[in-house]
C-alpha cells in the first residue's frame, strides 16, 4: 500500500481541525451548563428546605448513576424527539453533557460552601443581611475560588466524555477521526494524531484555568490548602 | 407518541428482561475481570511514580498521562481497529479482550492517582525507621507502607470502581453487546421509547448496591487510628 501519509494528513487537516472546534464547542457549552446549573444547586442542597435537598439529591444520584452513553441514547432517542424530531444531535450531547456535569459540579460547590464555617453566616446575619444577602455576597464568593481547584477536574473529564457523542453522530473530533479513517484506510496515524489532538486540548485548557485560578485568587487567600480560612 | 403500560410490562417481559439479562452478564464479567487487574496495574504504576528510578518513573507517568488525556474511546478504537492494521505485527483482538485491556489501562491509570496520593499521605519518616530497622526498600514498601496506603485509597477505588462500571458500557462502541448495547439492539428493533429507561435502573440498581458495599468494606478496612482525620 504505497500512500504518502503526509500528503493524507495536511490534505484531511483542516477537517480534523473543524472536529476540534465543535469539541471545543460542545466542551466549553457543557461547562457553563453545568456551572449555571451547578452553582444554584448546590446552593439548595446546603440551605434549601427538604423537599429541595431531596429533589436535588435525586436528580445528582440520577445523573451520576448512569453512564453517559446510556444518557445520550436516552437524550437522543426518547427524551428530545418529545420535544423536537429534528433536534440537532450537537445540541444534544452539549445539553447531556451539561446536566451530567450539572450534577458533579454541584457536589464540589457544595463541598466549598461547606467548607466556609458558618460562622461567617451567623456575622453575616447579626450584621443585619439577609439570608439570600449573605449567600450572595459572603459565601458564593469564596466558594466559587475554594471551589476552582476541584472545578479545573471537571475539564479533562468533560473532555474526555466529550468524545462519546460520537455515538449519537456528533461531527466532533473522535466522528471526524473515524470519518477519515474509513476514508483513507490509514488507521493507527490518524488515531495517533487523534490522541495527540485530545491530549494538547486537555494541557491547553488546563493551562488556561491555571491562569483562571491566579487571575481570580486573592491575595493572602486560598492558594492550595484551604485549612486557614476561619 | 402514546404510553400504555401493560403492552410495554408484556414486552419488557417477553423481549427486553432476556436481552437485557445476556447483556448484564457481559458488562459484570468485563467489570470483574477488569477490577482485579486494574488494581494491581495501578498499584505497580503508583509505587512506581513514587519510587521508580527515572526510566520507570517516567514510563509510568507518560503512561497516566496518554490513558488520561485521551478518551477512553479512542483507547478502545485503537485496541480494536488500531492494533490490526500495524504492518508485521498485527494483532487481532476480539472485542471482549479489547474492551478488557483497554478498560485495565483506564482503570489502571486511575487508580494510580488514588493510590500514589495515598501513598504520598504515608509519613516519610516510616520508610527511614523501616530502613533503620534494617529492612530493604522493597520490604518497607511492601508490609509498611502499601498496607496503610492502600487502606487510606479505598474511598477513591471504590469511586472508581463504580465508574468502571459505568464506563464498561462503552464497549458497545467496539461491538461488545453488552448492557447497554442489549438495550439499544432491542430500542432499534422495536423503537419502544422506555427501553433505556429500563437500561438505566438497571445501572442505577448495580451502582447502588456496589456504592453500598463499598462504605461496608470501606468501614471494615479502616484500622482504628490511621485516619487522616
Amino acid at each position: 500500500m504505497e500512500i504518502d501519509l503526509f500528503s493524507v494528513i495536511t490534505e484531511w487537516l483542516p477537517y480534523l481541525l473543524g472536529g476540534v472546534v465543535v469539541t471545543v464547542g460542545l466542551v466549553a457549552s457543557a461547562l457553563i451548563i453545568g456551572a449555571c446549573l451547578g452553582l444554584p444547586m448546590a446552593i439548595g442542597q446546603v440551605y434549601g428546605s427538604r423537599p429541595v435537598k431531596y429533589v436535588i439529591g435525586l436528580y445528582v444520584w440520577f445523573f451520576r448513576g448512569l453512564p453517559v452513553l446510556v444518557l445520550l441514547f436516552m437524550f437522543y432517542f426518547t427524551i428530545f424527539p418529545l420535544l423536537d424530531p429534528n433536534i440537532d444531535a450537537f445540541v444534544v450531547g452539549a445539553v447531556v453533557l451539561g446536566l451530567r456535569g450539572a450534577a458533579y459540579q454541584s457536589q464540589i460547590f457544595r463541598g466549598a460552601i461547606q467548607s466556609i464555617s458558618e460562622g461567617q453566616m451567623t456575622a453575616a446575619r447579626s450584621l443585619g443581611m439577609s439570608r439570600v444577602m449573605a449567600i450572595r455576597t459572603i459565601i458564593i464568593p469564596q466558594a466559587v475560588r475554594i471551589a476552582l481547584p476541584g472545578w479545573s477536574n471537571e475539564y479533562p473529564n468533560i473532555l474526555t466524555d466529550s468524545a462519546i457523542c460520537y455515538a449519537i453522530g456528533v461531527a466532533e473530533l473522535l466522528t471526524r477521526t473515524s470519518q477519515i479513517v474509513a476514508q483513507t484506510y490509514i488507521t493507527m496515524p490518524i488515531y495517533l494524531l487523534c490522541a495527540l489532538m485530545f491530549i494538547l486540548l486537555n494541557l491547553a485548557g488546563m493551562r488556561v484555568i491555571a491562569y483562571l485560578e491566579k487571575r481570580v485568587a486573592i491575595p493572602g487567600f486560598s492558594g492550595g490548602s484551604h485549612t486557614g480560612i476561619v | 407518541m402514546s404510553f400504555e403500560a401493560a403492552p410495554f410490562i408484556d414486552f419488557c417481559i417477553n423481549t427486553l428482561f432476556p436481552a437485557l439479562a445476556d447483556g448484564l452478564l457481559i458488562t459484570v464479567l468485563l467489570v470483574l475481570i477488569t477490577a482485579p487487574f486494574g488494581l494491581a496495574f495501578g498499584v505497580l504504576l503508583a509505587v512506581g511514580r513514587v519510587y521508580g528510578k527515572s526510566y520507570s518513573h517516567w514510563f509510568c507517568r507518560l503512561f497516566v498521562g496518554f490513558v488520561k488525556g485521551c478518551p477512553l474511546m479512542l483507547l478502545l478504537f485503537i485496541l480494536y481497529f488500531g492494533l490490526p492494521t500495524i504492518p508485521y505485527v498485527g494483532i487481532t483482538l476480539d472485542a471482549f479482550t479489547a474492551s478488557v485491556i483497554g478498560f485495565i489501562c483506564c482503570n489502571s491509570a486511575y487508580n494510580s492517582e488514588y493510590v500514589r496520593g495515598a501513598i504520598l499521605s504515608v509519613k516519610e519518616g516510616q520508610l527511614v525507621a523501616a530502613s533503620a530497622l534494617g529492612m530493604t526498600k522493597r520490604q518497607a514498601i511492601m508490609y509498611i507502607v502499601l498496607p496503610q496506603a492502600l487502606r487510606r485509597a479505598i474511598p477513591g477505588l471504590s469511586n472508581e470502581f463504580i465508574y468502571l462500571i459505568k464506563y464498561s458500557s462503552l464497549a458497545y462502541m467496539i461491538t461488545l453487546v453488552e448492557l447497554t448495547g442489549a438495550g439499544k439492539l432491542v430500542f432499534s428493533k422495536y423503537f419502544e421509547p422506555g427501553v433505556f429507561f429500563v437500561v438505566g435502573i438497571v445501572y442505577l440498581a448495580l451502582i447502588t448496591v456496589t456504592t453500598v458495599g463499598a462504605n461496608a468494606l470501606e468501614k471494615k478496612y479502616a484500622v482504628p487510628g490511621t485516619q487522616k482525620r
